[in-house]
């Protein structure tokens, strides 16, 4: 019973981080109808920017924070004007191959300007966690769900409660009707891309001191992220959250009761099974195309 | 220009030269590269990376049928290739079997797991299956790196034997060549086959596909497993060609460099697929030392990926083929000369269509509610209503795109109302869409080809190239555009486009045909053409149900006319009755 606590609590723990990627898909997907392929590049690229900042350069861990979400903030802009503007009227087919494209550019550019090592990078904090009953809470862990929490609640009020939010609804549902009440559609595009871009690099930072820093780091998270959105319903925000959070549970408990090799193998697992038996995930509905 | 020799009559496009003539000079190139490959001196290095092209080539021809001729993505053409690679690599050294057999076996277990992915998959969205395949190529790295038992893990296979009639390493790569020659020939032709066609249509318009007796998800489950054979097969061959094989060779960087020769290439032609791999087989080669700095050498190719898509999208074949194409107009075509037959089937009762309280709901919105239309065999029918009454959506729901909520819909004496869009087109419907849905990238005869093949077409024989051809230019002279049958869709006005979709339905000689809003766009001469088509077309005795706005359309082609509003039926009858009924002048005029 100890140890079910104890692995229910990793997994919601490691499951938030997946939750945040998730939702920088499915804000992503809903605003231009494109799965970023690249969205786990975007945590991988954060914590290399942190490993860079907080421990080569020995800045304060605060200020290297900024400065890898500031960071974030910029890739996000670039990688709006580089990879999807310019083939936003084609089909989802080149824009999918460009994300790819732009994923294998990242994770092997930083492999070769930072080599191939994996980086260790320090919690925010000094203490390890705390012991409560039988569950040792461990403070990053702790810090991750916090975060995750804040932000799903911030997240609510940002598109519910102000009118950028407001307006950036208004784009994903129906892009011609958005600028014709004087929206500009690509202002909204862009800010998606980069709120997306610091979301994903949040994960990232979070979760760096969890795993080791590497190369790979970008691709696991962003497979997770996708198998989590769609156990939660394709382009639902709740669903993303929830989905994730399922995910890292499901993964913790299957590394600890059937196999740690093939742990990263289970996403995949509920993936198909919930492809095969509940494509519309969760929450989700199918919609037809319009014919 | 406008000489004779410009004008290919219906003999000219249906048979061509015989197919061993025309041929022939493809065998006669293979054939000498074949004899190269074996008689040539190489040293070591060249052989490797000869052996190492021939290969992957055919690899890459599956993403070109997948990617290029289907339109649905394949990011684990690595993880195929492991498959034939490793059950050479296993086949021949741990368990002693026959080179033929492992062979085999590497390429059926590709073709099972091809199938069994799409299976799972090729239902939903591309986003999915894009996704799914990575999932997919990680499974399969995970398991050949831990699975030791099975797979010597990390460390490779070595030994790998080769067929005893092809031992030495330029009989082998000679052999390798052939295949290629072989695969390549499949390849090219495969776009003028039925099922290569029924891949240009889904990839083009998957709804048209399907409404015209295309079935859209078994199409792409073949796409998607000849793509994984041919990475089989391939894989197969290099496990024999190197006599190593680890891991790393399979990887999802590998599927990577498989995806980025295509589309370097062109994705849309084996040609373009062999001039990409050629070519990211030997540039690497000569910027070898970029291989100092790991991970700058991938980094290139996704930059790569990015700007080929941004600026080359068709790739160097594309781009090359284009620029010829644009060089030589199109040929004209001899309109055809024998008049388009129409002999819609008849085996139920007097009625062609008979509705019974159809249904379809959004969630709580009742956009058809209870609906009952009757339609006669022989006459036009009109459906009609103000905006939002729901009649394109019962359209819809009458092709098949939209599952009823409730009801029944008998098309000519069978219950089609759980049938998917394919088998309803099988069964006898045709339909046209609102906003036009042709095949693109296809002329204008290969679109309206795809409508006479519809399953179920009694006038096409048994199918052959020449009945079909016939047929469809028929069809295309029926509208009016017979001459102009070998031009790309992009070249005809919106008024011809909808014509094309008319002549493309008629092509499958339907046992009724559903027009959705066919005059709208069109200018007034445009509508008095379409209304003399229509005319000409009941006069052959095809049943036409039709929704238009055009009132004097409308009033003057239908004999019969249901109107709804809000989802409901409120009026039905005969065309003039209706359309002075007090319900329907309120729900147009609104109430005084």
């Amino acid at each position: 019973m100890d140890l079910v606590l104890q692995l229910l609590f990793t997994g919601i723990g490691i499951g938030s981080v997946y939750a945040l990627v998730a939702l920088g898909f499915v804000l992503i997907f809903r605003a231009t109808n494109v799965v970023n392929f690249a969205q786990g590049e975007f945590s991988m690229v954060a914590a290399y920017l942190m490993v860079v900042c907080a421990v080569d350069l020995a800045l304060p861990y605060w200020l290297s924070f900024i400065i890898a979400l500031a960071g974030m903030a910029v890739i996000g802009v670039i990688f709006n004007l580089g990879v999807y503007y310019p083939l936003r009227h084609r089909t989802y087919l080149p824009v999918i191959i460009a994300t790819i494209g732009a994923s294998i550019l990242m994770a092997n550019g930083v492999l070769a300007l930072y080599g191939p090592q994996p980086q260790v990078l320090q919690g925010w904090f000094d203490t390890p966690g705390i012991q409560l009953g039988p569950v040792y809470l461990d403070n990053q862990y702790l810090l991750i769900i916090a975060v995750t929490l804040a932000l799903v609640v911030f997240n609510w009020w940002f598109f519910e409660r102000t009118m950028i939010g407001k307006k950036l609804q208004a784009t994903s549902q129906d892009k011609e009707m958005a600028s014709l009440l004087g929206i500009s559609v690509s202002t909204m595009i862009m800010i998606t891309f980069i709120y997306s871009a610091v979301l994903g690099g949040l994960a990232g930072i979070l979760v760096a001191p969890i795993l080791f820093v590497s190369i790979q780091m970008g691709a696991t998270i962003a497979l997770k992220a996708f198998a989590a959105t769609i156990i939660g319903g394709f382009g639902d925000v709740t669903g993303a959250i929830i989905g994730g959070i399922a995910l890292g549970v499901i993964e913790t408990f299957g590394a600890a009761y059937i196999s740690v090799p093939y742990k990263d193998g289970f996403a995949f697992l509920v993936l198909v099974l919930f492809l095969i038996f509940r494509p519309q995930g969760i929450f989700g509905e199918r919609v037809a195309e319009k014919a | 220009m406008s000489t004779t020799e410009n004008i290919q009559s219906v003999a000219d496009i249906a048979r061509p030269k015989p197919l061993l003539i025309r041929h022939a000079p493809y065998f006669i190139g293979a054939a000498i590269l074949v004899f190269l490959a074996a008689s040539m001196r190489f040293d070591g290095y060249i052989l490797n990376i000869l052996m190492q092209a021939t290969t992957f080539a055919i690899a890459v021809f599956g993403l070109s049928v997948v990617l290029g001729l289907c339109g649905q993505i394949n990011l684990a053409q690595a993880a195929f290739f492991g498959f034939g690679a490793y059950a050479v690599g296993l086949g021949t050294t741990d368990y002693q079997l026959n080179y033929w057999l492992c062979l085999f076996g590497g390429c059926a277990m590709a073709l099972a797991a091809g199938a069994l992915l799409g299976l799972s998959t090729l239902r939903l969205g591309g986003h999915y299956l894009a996704m799914v395949t990575i999932s997919f190529q990680q499974i399969i790295t995970l398991i050949m790196i831990n699975a030791i038992w099975l797979t010597k893990g990390p460390d490779g296979v070595s030994k790998i034997g080769r067929p005893s009639i092809f031992l030495s390493s330029q009989a082998y790569l000679a052999f390798c060549v052939a295949v290629l020659a072989i695969v390549g020939y499949l390849v090219w032709h495969l776009p003028d086959t039925r099922l290569g066609r029924a891949m240009r249509a889904v990839r083009d318009n998957e709804l048209a596909a399907g409404v015209n007796g295309i079935d859209v998800f078994r199409t792409k489950i073949y796409a998607f497993a000849i793509c994984a054979l041919l990475g089989g097969l391939g894989g197969g061959l290099f496990a024999g060609g190197f006599a190593y094989i680890s891991p790393d060779q399979f990887s999802f960087a590998e599927s990577i460099v498989f995806l980025t020769m295509s589309l370097l290439g062109g994705v849309a032609s084996p040609i373009g697929s062999a001039i990409g791999t050629g070519l990211l087989i030997l540039i690497p080669e000569w910027l070898r030392f970029l291989k100092s700095v790991p991970g700058l050498y991938l980094a290139i190719y996704g930059l790569s990926v990015i700007l080929i898509i941004r600026f080359m999208p068709d790739g160097i074949w594309g781009w090359v083929s284009t620029a010829y194409d644009r060089l030589r107009p199109p040929k004209k075509v001899m309109p055809s000369t024998a008049p388009l037959v129409l002999k819609p089937a008849a085996t139920g009762d007097e009625m062609v269509l008979r509705v019974t309280g159809l249904s379809k709901h959004f969630g709580g919105l009742k956009a058809v509610d209870e609906v009952d239309i009757a339609v006669h065999r022989g006459g036009v029918h009109a459906l009609i209503g103000p905006n939002g009454s729901g009649k394109t959506t019962t359209l819809n729901v009458l092709s098949g795109l939209y599952e009823a909520t409730s009801g029944k819909v008998v098309l000519d004496g069978t219950d089609v109302t759980t049938m998917q869009p394919h088998l309803r087109a099988a069964a006898g419907l045709g339909r046209t869409f609102q906003n036009i849905r042709l095949f693109r990238s296809m002329t204008a005869l290969e679109n309206v080809v795809i409508g006479a093949e519809r399953p179920g077409n009694t006038l096409v024989g048994n199918g052959n190239h020449t009945a079909l051809t016939e047929r469809a230019l028929a069809a295309l002279t029926f509208v009016g555009l017979g001459s102009r049958a070998n031009e790309l869709i992009s070249s005809f006005s919106y008024g011809h486009q909808r014509l094309i979709e008319i002549a493309r339905a008629l092509a499958g000689n339907p046992t009724l045909l559903l027009l959705d809003e066919p005059a709208a766009g069109l200018n007034s001469s445009e509508k008095l053409e379409l209304h003399e088509l229509l005319k000409r077309i009941a006069a052959q005795g095809l049943t036409i149900l039709i929704i238009d706005h055009d009132m004097t359309l409308v009033s003057e082609a239908a004999q019969h006319i249901t109107v709804l509003n809000f989802g409901r039926r409120i009026a039905d009858g005969e065309s003039m009755a209706v359309l002075r009924h007090p319900d329907v002048v309120s729900a147009y005029l609104g109430t005084a």
